[in-house]
């Protein structure tokens, strides 16, 4: 006579973020009160189909349980029972996991079916139901955040003349924040991870692969292990040692998303599990875990994924903070825009035109001039190794003389002078970035020749403190999730091929953004 | 194919409220955007293969035929023979799962369905949002939130 036991609870989390913490076969320790250790069997990953697990429970009992399915893309994996202390015949269970798209949370479903002596089968069906699901439901709960519901009832101590396995696990254990820690194998221990080291300024080739050991966060920051690495030209300028944001050795990047896998002293709202990203400094992102202060992440909304805020992160905050704090623009006024098939200069362009102003993009390939104006800019100009000439010509056309009331320019030195040429009266020239090198020293005086202001805005000084930073990760992941603005697909290579990835932007060649994977 | 996926959580228990959507002739009675609806030929609303002939309340008619009905699994599969949507091969499954923590529902409603794809992202929206979400904050307000 078979027995079939189900139990379901809803988690106050994003499905992903539950699942990455439940798909790991031999993680259960961390969140099941009755587990005390585990591990598994011949040294075989735990996502390993047919992989074994040997724990042992509060109370001394040992037991081997065997994956039989496992499936990222349902978010269930299956397993079954080979060696317990009681007559669980045949015990088969899945665990699932469902989004609910009508808010970021999720349900569990857990359920088993077996076949035990008949005159235990209600007494281990409690067991299984109240002691194994339903505790483990009610740990997920609290660790990630929401409240246990008032249906809950205390101490499910059932048949323990039945049940002496998990008598010892009976009273509820509460998971409070220390004890799931402690619980966690990473806590309190140095990871060993991969990363990009810098030890001399230069070209591309200076980044090379290195292990590292990253140490437990110190108190406010978290320990992260990230899924997606954005590059942008800060990391192309810190190599270079423009800036000496990158102290040798270094590791460059400033920009990832990732999981929160261990809490420093201090850090209350944040959980393990939790899918967030950072934009800016501490440098230190080309690495597959990593600690950062905790008041620079952002959680990930649940429907967006971890490519695409990548890719457009540190970017999408550098256009939220041009356009809200650097230069606001009006309706009508005209802007020129360099680079505009650029990761940036993609996003920039669309913003400029929402904002109702007329965007004139600057690239070097008809084809990048075809993202461009996808984009939105109302016209191109195409200047590039085939077609070397100056733009002011071209611009005087297009603006009957007037030159344009704002320029985007990231080229640095070799392009500062145009880009003032370019400019009418009154104009703003912002300098986003030095591509081609530092501006250096420039004479001001010629600035008043037509009124000029001219802002080289630095990403920190417009995101200083956390407030700021989570209002400008609302409106971006807003205009992300409504699907506002479009993000293009990155170009995604691994975490070892940092070099390509820089050669290739400073080539000129891309449209759009790369990402390094670890 | 295009793919929508909408689910939320009832607070009844699931064999409450599988008791009103099991009724393949109930959606008059549980969404807001039904006027009216009859099943053909007279069959029972739980004859799997009857067709349901329904009017929605901004005047578009739909046909839709029951293709599995389940009291165990608390599941409803049916696919559109006709509607103004322009969709083709659509099949839709609608399944609650009980909540034992609570007592209460989950609900999730999947449909999959070729059409053109420039009107893919504008059939996905609207039938996600103004179909499955719309019917199941109804359900969600008539059991109590």
């Amino acid at each position: 006579m078979t027995t079939r036991v189900m139990r379901s609870g809803v988690i106050d989390a994003p499905a992903e973020a539950v699942w990455h913490l439940l798909r790991d076969f031999n993680g259960h320790g961390s969140w099941h009160p009755a587990i005390a250790q585990s591990r598994i069997e011949a040294g075989e990953p735990a996502d390993l189909v047919g992989a074994v697990r040997a724990f042992s429970l509060q109370d001394g009992s040992f037991l081997r349980e065997q994956l039989i399915a496992l499936s990222d893309r349902e978010m269930s994996f299956t397993y079954c029972l080979l060696d317990s202390p009681i007559p669980l015949h045949g015990y088969l269970a899945r665990l699932q996991l469902r989004p609910v798209t009508d808010g970021g949370r999720c349900l569990l479903v857990w359920e088993s079916s077996f076949t035990p002596p008949p005159a235990q089968a209600e007494s281990l069906a409690r067991l299984v139901g109240e002691n194994i699901y339903e505790a483990g439901i009610a740990a997920l709960q609290r660790h990630f955040g929401g409240a246990v519901p008032a249906s809950r009832e205390a101490a499910p101590a059932t048949g323990v003349a039945a049940a002496p396995m998990l008598a010892a696990a009976a009273p509820q254990v509460v998971l409070s924040r220390p004890a799931t820690r402690s619980t966690l194998q990473s806590a309190g221990a140095s990871l060993a991870a991969t990363a990009i080291r810098v030890e001399q300024y230069g070209g591309p080739e200076v980044m090379h692969l290195a292990e590292v050991t990253v140490p437990p966060p110190g108190p406010g920051e978290i320990r992260l292990q990230q899924t997606a690495i954005g590059v942008n030209f800060i990391d192309i300028y810190c190599r270079r040692g423009d800036f000496s944001l990158l102290q040798l050795p270094g590791i460059p990047g400033m920009e990832a998303t990732g999981l929160v896998i261990d809490i420093g002293a201090g850090v209350a709202d944040l959980s393990i599990g939790d899918r967030v990203a950072y934009a800016g400094p501490p440098i230190g992102a080309y690495a597959d875990i990593r600690n950062v202060p905790a008041d620079l992440v952002v959680r990930i909304p649940a429907d967006l994924d971890d490519r695409t805020v990548a890719a457009a992160y540190l970017k999408g905050v550098t256009v939220d903070f041009l356009l809200q704090d650097v230069h606001s623009l009006k309706r009508g006024e005209t802007v020129l825009l360099r680079a505009a098939a650029g990761g940036l200069g993609l996003l920039l362009s669309q913003a400029a035109k929402a904002a109702g102003a007329r965007v004139i993009g600057v690239v070097s390939t008809p084809a990048k001039a075809e993202a461009a104006r996808q984009a939105g800019c109302d016209e191109v100009l195409i200047q590039g190794r085939a077609e070397p000439g100056p733009l002011a010509p071209a611009l005087q056309a297009l603006t009957a003389g007037k030159g344009v009331d704002v320029v985007f320019d990231g080229g640095g030195g070799d392009t500062y002078a145009e880009s003032l040429d370019c400019l009418g009266l009154r104009g703003h020239l912002i300098s986003l970035g030095q591509a081609s090198g530092a501006i250096g020293a420039r004479d001001i005086d010629q600035l008043v020749a037509k009124s000029v202001t001219v802002s080289r805005p630095n990403f920190a000084h417009y995101n200083l403190d956390r407030e700021t930073r989570r209002q400008r990760a609302a409106r971006l992941f807003q205009s992300l999730r409504r699907g506002e603005i479009k993000v293009w697909p990155a170009t995604a290579l691994p975490l070892e091929a940092a070099a390509e990835a820089h050669r290739q932007l400073e080539s000129r060649s891309n449209i759009g953004t790369y990402l390094l994977l670890p | 194919m295009a793919k929508v996926y909408i689910s939320s959580v009832i607070n009844a228990p699931a064999g409450q409220v599988w008791g009103v959507v099991r009724d393949f002739d109930g959606l008059p009675k549980w969404t807001p955007f039904v006027a009216d609806s009859r099943i053909e030929q007279n069959q029972p609303a739980d004859k799997i293969g009857c067709i349901r002939n329904f009017t929605l309340k901004d005047g578009g008619r739909i046909r839709e035929r029951l293709l599995a009905l389940s009291d165990y699994d608390f599941t409803v599969v049916y696919s559109i023979l006709e509607s103004p949507m322009g969709v083709e091969s659509y099949i839709a499954t609608l399944k609650l799962i009980p909540i034992t923590d609570g007592d209460r529902c989950f609900a999730e409603w999947s449909a999959e369905f070729d059409c053109p794809p420039n009107r893919e992202q504008e059939l996905v929206a609207h039938i996600g949002r103004n179909v499955f979400l719309a019917a199941f904050q109804s359900l969600k307000s008539r059991f109590g939130g």
